[in-house]
């Protein structure tokens, strides 16, 4: 952010307009309710910008929201729900020099690396996107009950999912908890990394300016110890990812969780986010609906 | 009371630009042809000469295929499908950005009504290019083992009806799957996949890729017999299918035929009679009737026949033949003349054999190869008119008296495409799809397609299916 | 008003509805033995009309039926006379520049406000429709609504627009439902009555198609699609439906039922859009104020902006067109 401090107001340098960076919850940027904000440094520990500091009903707020957005998107046909995620990769590819830009300054890695990080985030986007209208097709099927019975199987979303963003991988990690989500047909509230909250913020901007309907996702900046036990224990939340959580706060979220019966997905101990997802995080947030109807004259 | 008249809505072709002729689409680039000859494409609503275009002989199909090997051999096969996806993503937008053109075009060519082209054949293309787009990169989710492979090099040919999106169907898999392709449109259909082309080369999509080689039979034989092509997909008459199925016969290809049908669509009492009366409508009077999949039998359970039949024909009243291009337009112009004489000659010989035909008062145009909406009724499973595809506005009425009666005459056909239910109870669609020989079966709706949905029938019907999961089959190996 | 509802009923009439209503099980056998409405279909039918071009002559002379098809209504709590008065005078001259603009059908109110409209519209062709049977609930007994009909038949109503009791329909009682209708019908004496069914409340198209018959059979004049109050209120499926139903009723006793839709039809493009499904539907034996109304506030201005729109080929601005 060198070339943001001018030296002299006679030269013809240009002071640089900086970005207020705010929670995302229904579509719109409110700061937190609390008022409050945090310092966000860079990896190499120079100030990067003050994030908004998510409070309790900040988190209540947004969970507000996602249940709210759940009928319209869990009721879109699968195609329009492809078009609108792949709608986002077009965005995301757009903004890509500022995902470098964020992602370097917060992850420590020159623009080469970063550049990198960035285009498996936006591949990864892109193959999400593609399982909205195949995911029923591999995960679903018709099952051959013994009697005059059409009976098949589909995947439908479970609801709200709280997700605990990964802690390192700002972009690359927190686009592969929350698009498959999405894509079934869920509703998110994200809390972001803790340490490297921006490229979150950025990706909630990217949302905003696609079609993604408001409420859809929602993404919360602040303290994960803070925030997190407020959404475990949600009973208006249906699932939760911890894939960020502190492993010494695993249990207790998991704990909290079980009121309501949260699906739960724990975190791997070592989750190779550059690595293909495969299909796990998709199942994680898809109940399974069977239904049965007699065949006759 | 107030006469109410539409006024003349055309769509503009202002947004059209046809060139005086075109050459081949090989290797990238528009080529003049090695041994084709030039013909011409009409517009079959005004019979005007659209343009030129080229019947790509031997050398032409041998230039393509090669391009299409070169491709596949060096840059198609090695792509990730992520990149491959990449590509027919952008090949799903550009046809999105581009859909008006598209539709007015095929319009031009084909005689379909804009309202058809616009709100059906472009859309479900684009979307086909998008959903498959998707699979590219998911093909070990597929079902076909943990590494499934692209067969080579695909010829394909396609018919009149659907240029567009019977293009898509089979070049938006085939390039999915990592296959590269030479496309050979229809005769009398060439200037969409002429404009696909260009949409290919927009999208920066890698020379050989997809080849087009325009043309008619010949054309299309010499592509099928090619020996450089490793996958045969065809969609067309049954006579020429299994003349591509003995042609293919102890060599390595694999084909893929979509068919002829004579669907029965078949109404229950308990019917909700005015959705039945626009599915029986939509089933044949869809796209001139020009649809291998159209429910050109009627099968109407006895006691509602009456009813049934008086609703048709005062819904027929309404049906607006005419202009394609005008919006209001529901039944376009025959494809062409030689068609336009086969469902004359079809349509005498069921008078001669004693059915009842009625069309609507209905004024055609002078110009241009036309045929009234018309349904014959008194017809038996022995007339012609209820064995023999028309695949025209032509619509024969049958009755019967029990769901095993109903089953027995809708299977009772060489073909087995599709075929269409009505009636409120459940259990009795689900028997009925229990029983029917056919690849598509629809329950209170009929001639819906989806890029997720498979397609393509039992028997005389062809081979394979088109679409969904179950599609990549054709392209695919284990 | 070019011609009026047949007011006589045809021995078909009488046929087809003594043998349906003989009894509560032989109306519930007959309302359930109609065709059922396949809701994707019904939709889908809808929405391709929807879709229809209408241009030039066609779109102008549309534009100034539905003008001479409205029933311009104020149906709030707030009403006074003023408001009425103001209604009233821009039902007569909906455009005050341009004669050739045709007047509206009918000005709808609430009941105590009919003696303004009727010295109003004195000498003007233009109906005095009023909104009776404790509209818009119809929560209310037999006797107040059948008074409250009477009163505003009393003070000069040219029509009735009645609601149907809901809660007796979708409980299954049918006859009560019939019952009503009947004795509205008789209380209306010559007025005209509309039958408002409340589709948004019916939840499904086999309920509004049911309902439409049952209206009917109990004497309407009119079939009316919704109150106002309720959204969502006359979708083009649910047109499409009662249209149908007025259809299939004239075919099977000879008698001609007008047909209402109200409530959410705000602009030409609308207006237009439920003229097509008439024409395609049932036929232009409907395209008469005499058989089809729109009830509407907003949509009038609307069609005045597209009739200026299409007179002067440029785009009209709201400042031009009056907010009465």
């Amino acid at each position: 952010m060198a070339e943001q401090n001018a030296t002299s107001p006679n030269t013809a340098a240009r002071i640089a307009v900086r970005k207020t960076y705010k929670l995302y919850i229904g579509g719109a940027f409110p700061r937190s309710e609390s008022g409050r904000s945090y310092e966000v440094t860079a990896a190499d520990g120079s100030f990067l910008a003050n994030a908004a500091l998510a409070s309790r009903k900040d988190a209540r707020d947004a969970v507000v929201a996602a249940r709210g957005a759940f009928a319209k998107w869990s009721a879109a046909t699968a195609y329009n729900r492809g078009q609108v995620l792949y709608r986002v990769a077009e965005v995301l590819e757009g903004r890509r020099a500022q995902f470098v830009d964020e992602v370097g300054a917060a992850e420590g890695l020159d623009a080469r690396a970063a550049g990198l990080v960035v285009d498996a985030a936006i591949d990864r986007w892109v193959w999400y996107a593609g399982w909205s209208d195949k995911i029923a097709q591999v995960l679903g099927g018709t099952n051959p009950v013994a009697g005059p019975y059409f009976d098949f199987s589909i995947p439908e979303p479970s609801g709200v999912v709280a997700v605990v963003a990964p802690q390192h991988s700002s972009l690359l990690g927190l686009v592969s908890v929350v698009a498959p989500a999405v894509v079934g047909g869920c509703t998110v509230v994200v809390l972001a990394s803790e340490e490297r909250p921006l490229p979150a913020v950025t990706l909630s901007e990217v949302l905003a300016t696609s079609d993604v309907p408001g409420g859809v996702v929602n993404v919360l900046t602040g303290r994960t110890a803070e925030v997190a036990p407020w959404l475990a224990a949600h009973m208006d939340v249906n699932a939760l990812d911890l894939a960020g959580a502190a492993p010494a706060d695993v249990q207790a979220l998991e704990v909290a969780a079980a009121d309501n019966l949260k699906r739960v997905r724990r975190p791997d101990p070592v989750e190779d986010w550059a690595a293909e997802p495969g299909l796990d995080r998709l199942r994680a947030f898809l109940e399974t609906k069977t239904v049965w109807h007699p065949v006759g004259i | 009371m107030v006469k109410f008249e539409y006024a003349p809505a055309p769509e503009s072709t202002a947004v059209v630009d046809i060139a005086p002729s075109y050459g081949l689409f090989v290797d990238g680039a528009f080529v003049d042809p090695a041994d084709g000859e030039p013909f011409k494409t009409v517009n079959p609503a005004t019979e005007e000469v659209l343009c030129e275009v080229v019947a790509g002989g031997p050398a032409d199909v041998d230039r393509a295929v090669q391009a299409a090997r070169r491709a596949q051999d060096g840059v198609w096969s090695r792509l990730p499908g992520r990149e491959r996806g990449k590509y027919l993503f952008r090949i799903a937008r550009i046809m999105q950005e581009r859909a008006r053109e598209l539709a007015v075009l095929e319009t031009l060519d084909n005689g379909k009504p804009i309202r058809e082209s616009r709100d059906v054949d472009v859309p479900l293309a684009a979307a086909h290019f998008f959903y498959h787009a998707g699979w590219a990169d998911k093909l070990s989710y597929a079902g076909f083992g943990p590494d499934p492979k692209p067969y080579g090099v695909a010829g394909q040919v396609i018919p009149w009806n659907f240029p567009l999106l019977m293009l898509a169907w089979k070049v938006a898999p085939a390039l999915a799957c990592g296959n590269t392709v030479v496309l050979k449109p229809a005769e009398t259909t060439p200037l969409t996949a002429l404009l696909f082309a260009e949409i290919c080369q927009q999208a920066d999509l890698p020379p050989g890729v997809v080849n087009i080689v325009t043309g008619a039979g010949e054309t299309g034989r010499a592509l099928v017999e090619h020996d450089g092509v490793d996958k045969v997909a065809f969609t067309g008459s049954t006579e020429v299918g299994k003349a591509i199925a003995r042609s293919v016969a102890g060599t390595r290809k694999r084909a893929t035929l979509e068919l002829g049908g004579k669907a029965a669509n078949v109404v229950f009492e308990d019917a909700p009679i005015d959705q039945a009366v626009e599915g029986i409508v939509n089933g044949i009077f869809f796209n001139q009737g020009h649809v291998c999949c159209a429910g050109s039998r009627l099968l109407l359970q006895e006691s509602v026949a009456d009813e049934v039949l008086d609703s048709l024909k005062r819904r027929l009243g309404m049906l607006r033949v005419g202009d394609p291009l005008d919006k209001n337009t529901d039944v376009g112009a025959i494809n062409s003349a030689a068609q336009l004489a086969r469902i004359r000659e079809l349509s005498d010989i069921g008078e001669a054999e004693g059915a009842q035909r009625w069309s609507p008062a209905c004024e055609l145009p002078d110009r241009g190869y036309w045929f009234p909406p018309t349904l014959f009724t008194g017809v038996s499973q022995a007339h012609r008119i209820a064995r023999e595809e028309v695949f025209g506005p032509v619509l024969s009425v049958l009755t019967f008296r029990t769901p095993a009666e109903a089953v027995e005459k809708a299977n009772n056909t060489p073909y087995g495409l599709s075929a269409g239910v009505w009636t409120e109870k459940g259990s009795r669609i689900l028997w009925m799809a229990d029983k029917l020989k056919a690849g598509v079966v629809w329950a209170n709706t009929f001639n819906r397609f989806d890029p997720t949905s498979p397609f393509g029938g039992y028997k005389e019907s062809g081979w394979g299916r088109e679409g969904g999961r179950h599609g990549l089959e054709a392209y695919l190996h284990g | 008003m070019t011609s009026e509802p047949a007011g006589a009923r045809s021995p078909a009439l009488e046929t087809v509805t003594s043998s349906v209503t003989a009894s509560e099980s032989a109306l519930r056998r007959f309302l359930h033995g109609l065709p059922g409405v396949d809701q994707v279909g019904a939709e889908a039918r809808a929405a391709t009309l929807a879709s229809r071009s209408v241009k030039a002559d066609a779109k102008r002379q549309l534009i100034d039926l539905a003008i001479s098809c409205i029933d311009l209504t104020t149906l709030e709590g707030a009403d006074t006379p003023g408001k009425v008065r103001g209604l009233c005078a821009k039902g007569r001259r909906p455009e005050p520049d341009d004669s050739s603009c045709p007047q509206v059908a009918a000005i709808c109110i609430y009941g105590d406000l009919v003696p303004v409209a009727v010295e109003e519209l004195r000498g003007t062709g233009i109906n005095v429709a009023a909104v009776a049977t404790a509209f818009p609930s119809g929560r209310a007994s037999l006797a107040v609504k059948l008074q409250d009909t009477r009163d505003a038949v009393a003070a000069g109503a040219d029509e009735i627009d009645m609601v149907i009791d809901r809660g007796a329909f979708l409980s299954g009682r049918y006859g009560q439902v019939l019952d009503e209708v009947r004795q509205v019908k008789a209380a209306c004496g010559p007025a005209h009555l509309k039958v408002i069914l409340e589709t948004g409340e019916l939840a499904t198209y086999d309920n509004v198609r049911r309902a439409s018959w049952l209206a009917m059979l109990g004497g309407a004049d009119f079939i009316k699609t919704s109150t106002g109050k309720i959204s969502p209120a006359a979708t083009l499926p649910v047109a499409l439906v009662m249209l149908e139903a007025v259809r299939d009723f004239r075919a099977a006793t000879g008698s001609q039922v007008g047909f209402k839709p109200a409530g959410g039809i705000r602009t030409a493009k609308d207006a237009l859009k439920h003229f097509v499904l008439v024409h395609e539907t049932c036929g232009d034996d409907w395209l008469d104020p005499a058989y089809y109304r729109l009830g509407a506030s907003s949509l009038l201005n609307d069609l005045l902006l597209q009739r200026q729109r299409m007179a002067t080929g440029r785009y009209a601005g709201r400042d031009y067109v009056t907010v009465d």
